[in-house]
């Protein structure tokens, strides 16, 4: 298919996503709901942790740490999961997955077009957090010295990689029944444990760590981190202190072209078990 | 002459807690710019048929070619060119008015920007939905979203269409205007070609250049409607009306050698197709022995249904 068909799919894709997160009759719900729930629920997670693990808080750096993990984590909570939505609300709710599955489209391009508008939320979100944390929590972050070129490219290889993810996920989601976002969850809960979200990988088994050392995710968090904390402070908890930058960066950029390989190659397997067992257009009954 | 559709051997089955045999073994050859109905009674396997042509679905054994392109192996070749219908749909994003998914649906097919919008504009017009074109889709009713979904698989201008029982529980204008678009949209230009599944043997009769009858996943006959009811010219229909007895004189009837029978109105009248005139002679006595009376007797001319009620052995009920 040719570039300009997946940029026409792309853009048709983005501007439904839009229209659905957007189709709230009162903008201050539609704010509350797309913008604040996301923050809350990542917070609460933060406080629960900074609550047990009383030192946390009190160290400024590894505040920084718990905070920028979560808050980051969003991004993988909302675009992910967003991406599987996709597919179930088209086939379920909509019943309109059949109509897409036979145009002339790519059903990946179209899933990433949907999901733009959640990255978009989600980096309101993001950003949002961020704010509070600087203003109410007291994190110490220094906009003057972010590294952005380091940030920008490590946001955009981690986004690229949450798509994989959530591509793959959608195509298991094509096999499955409605009711079983039970996977994407289990598999969003694996990453927040073993990318070193929340608490460094080191407080891991080593299995998991290793484990964690093959997602991109590991490497994408650790290098958003160093990229608004220039400096050693980050390194020295993430425990790839060992590791440089540009090391890492190497990583990222590996893990996640394998990641995309992956995810093109489930989504592939899928669509064709989809297609063999009649499952395109399956509904659930009640 | 080019074959829009050319299916040899195909068969489906759905495995599950029992296997169903959906399709078996159908041999199916439509010819570009031809109106081609399947026409059978519930659960035939039409719409099993419709899916696996319209790249939904992968048949389990045999094969498929649309436009000359295999339904497995060049589905992308095939889609830019088709377009489905199921006429019971009434799916859309109710969110978006009928006009920005019909638009939507075009942009996805590549339609250029002001084509598209005189289409939809016209297909609008057409199926007497232009006063809703700017409703969400949530607020229209049922039969208003079927009429929407139908031209979704217009406004795409496909070379060849499939509509799965495109009729199914709309009232009679709105059925006529769709079967006259239909018709037309066939007749405008040689190249397109439409696929129709129905259980309305009207429809197939009024509608179809060809038909194939289908039962049990099986094709049992093809051909133009006049040809299909001309095989029935050495057999005999009658409408036969009696009195109301145990057991139904449709079951009374059917047991009798060489005629097959359908019920027209229930315990009272049916219609019978007999391989032999002779034969009626034992209808009455099968009739008379099990207390019922006859009331009226009529020879009547054959039609397509009677063709289906012998090949299938009842009526599409
Ligand atoms: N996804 C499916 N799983 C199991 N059985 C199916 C499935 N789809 C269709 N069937 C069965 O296949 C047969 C043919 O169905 P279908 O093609 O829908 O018939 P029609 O459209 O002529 O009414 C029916 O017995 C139906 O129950
Ligand atoms: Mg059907």
């Amino acid at each position: 298919m040719a570039v300009s068909a997946h940029l026409r799919t792309f853009r048709h894709a983005a501007w439904l996503g839009w229209q659905m997160e957007s189709n709230w009759t009162r903008p201050w719900l539609f704010m509350i709901y797309s913008i604040a729930r996301p923050i809350a629920a990542t917070l609460i997670l933060v406080v629960m942790f900074l609550v047990v693990k009383q030192g946390v808080a009190n160290d400024p750096a590894m505040f920084a740490f718990t905070y920028l993990g979560s808050v980051f984590f969003m991004f993988v909570a909302q675009v992910m999961m967003g991406a599987t939505m996709v597919i179930m609300e088209d086939r379920e709710h909509y019943q309109t997955l059949k109509q897409l599955y036979i145009a002339p489209i790519s059903i990946r391009v179209y899933i990433i077009g949907r999901a733009m508008s959640k990255l978009l939320l989600t980096s309101v979100s993001v950003v949002i957090s961020i704010a509070f944390g600087i203003l109410v929590l007291g994190l110490p972050l220094d906009l003057g010295t972010v590294d952005w070129p380091l940030f920008a490219a490590a946001m955009a290889l981690g986004i690229s990689c949450i798509l994989a993810i959530g591509i793959a996920l959608a195509g298991i989601t094509f096999l499955t029944a409605k009711h079983s976002s039970g996977i994407n969850e289990g598999i969003g809960g694996a990453f927040y444990l073993l990318c070193g979200t929340l608490f460094p990988l080191t407080v891991l088994p080593s299995w998991a760590q290793a484990v964690g050392m093959a997602i991109p995710l590991t490497y994408w968090l650790e290098l958003v981190r160093r990229s608004l904390y220039p400096g050693s402070a980050m390194e020295a908890i993430s425990g790839l202190g060992a590791l440089g930058s540009g090391t890492i960066m190497l990583y990222l950029v590996v893990s996640t072209l394998a990641f995309l390989a992956a995810s093109t190659l489930i989504f592939r397997y899928a669509d064709r078990r989809a297609r063999r067992a009649g499952k395109v257009d399956m509904t659930t009954s009640y | 002459m080019a074959y829009a559709l050319e299916v040899s051997a195909l068969s489906r089955a759905f495995t599950g807690k029992q296997t169903v045999v959906a399709l078996e073994n159908v041999d199916l050859k439509v010819k570009e710019g031809e109106l081609f109905g399947l026409l059978g009674p519930n659960g035939a396997g039409k719409t099993t048929l419709i899916k696996i042509l319209s790249t939904l679905l992968l048949p389990t054994s045999g094969t498929a070619k649309v436009l000359g392109y295999d339904v497995d192996g060049e589905a992308s070749k095939i889609r830019p060119l088709i377009n489905m219908v199921s006429g019971g749909e009434t799916s859309g994003y109710g969110l978006l008015t009928v006009r920005e998914n019909l638009w939507m649906f075009s942009q996805f097919y590549g339609v250029p920007g002001s084509v598209a919008r005189e289409r939809i504009d016209g297909l609008l017009k057409a199926f007497g939905l232009e006063d809703k074109a700017n409703a969400k889709v949530r607020t229209i009713s049922t039969g208003q979203r079927q009429r929407m979904n139908i031209i979704r698989g217009f406004v795409t201008d496909p070379k060849l269409i499939f509509l799965d029982e495109p009729t199914l529980g709309l009232d009679v204008t709105t059925s006529r205007t769709i079967r006259e678009y239909i018709r037309d949209w066939v007749r405008a230009r040689d190249d397109r070609t439409l696929l129709l599944t129905t259980h309305y043997m009207r429809e197939a009769e009024e509608l179809c250049d060809r038909v194939a009858i289908i039962d049990r996943g099986t094709i049992l006959a093809c051909g133009p409607p006049a040809e299909l009811k001309r095989r029935m010219n050495h057999a005999s229909t009658f409408v036969m009306d009696t009195t109301s007895f145990d057991p139904a004189p449709l079951s009374a009837v059917r047991g009798v050698k060489g005629v097959s029978a359908d019920e027209i109105e229930s315990g009272k009248r049916v219609r019978l197709v007999l391989e032999d005139e002779s034969a009626i002679s034992d209808v009455i006595s099968a009739v008379v022995s099990r207390g019922g009376r006859i009331v009226s007797l009529n020879k009547v001319e054959a039609t397509l249904e009677d063709a289906f009620i012998e090949m299938v052995g009842r009526g599409l009920g």
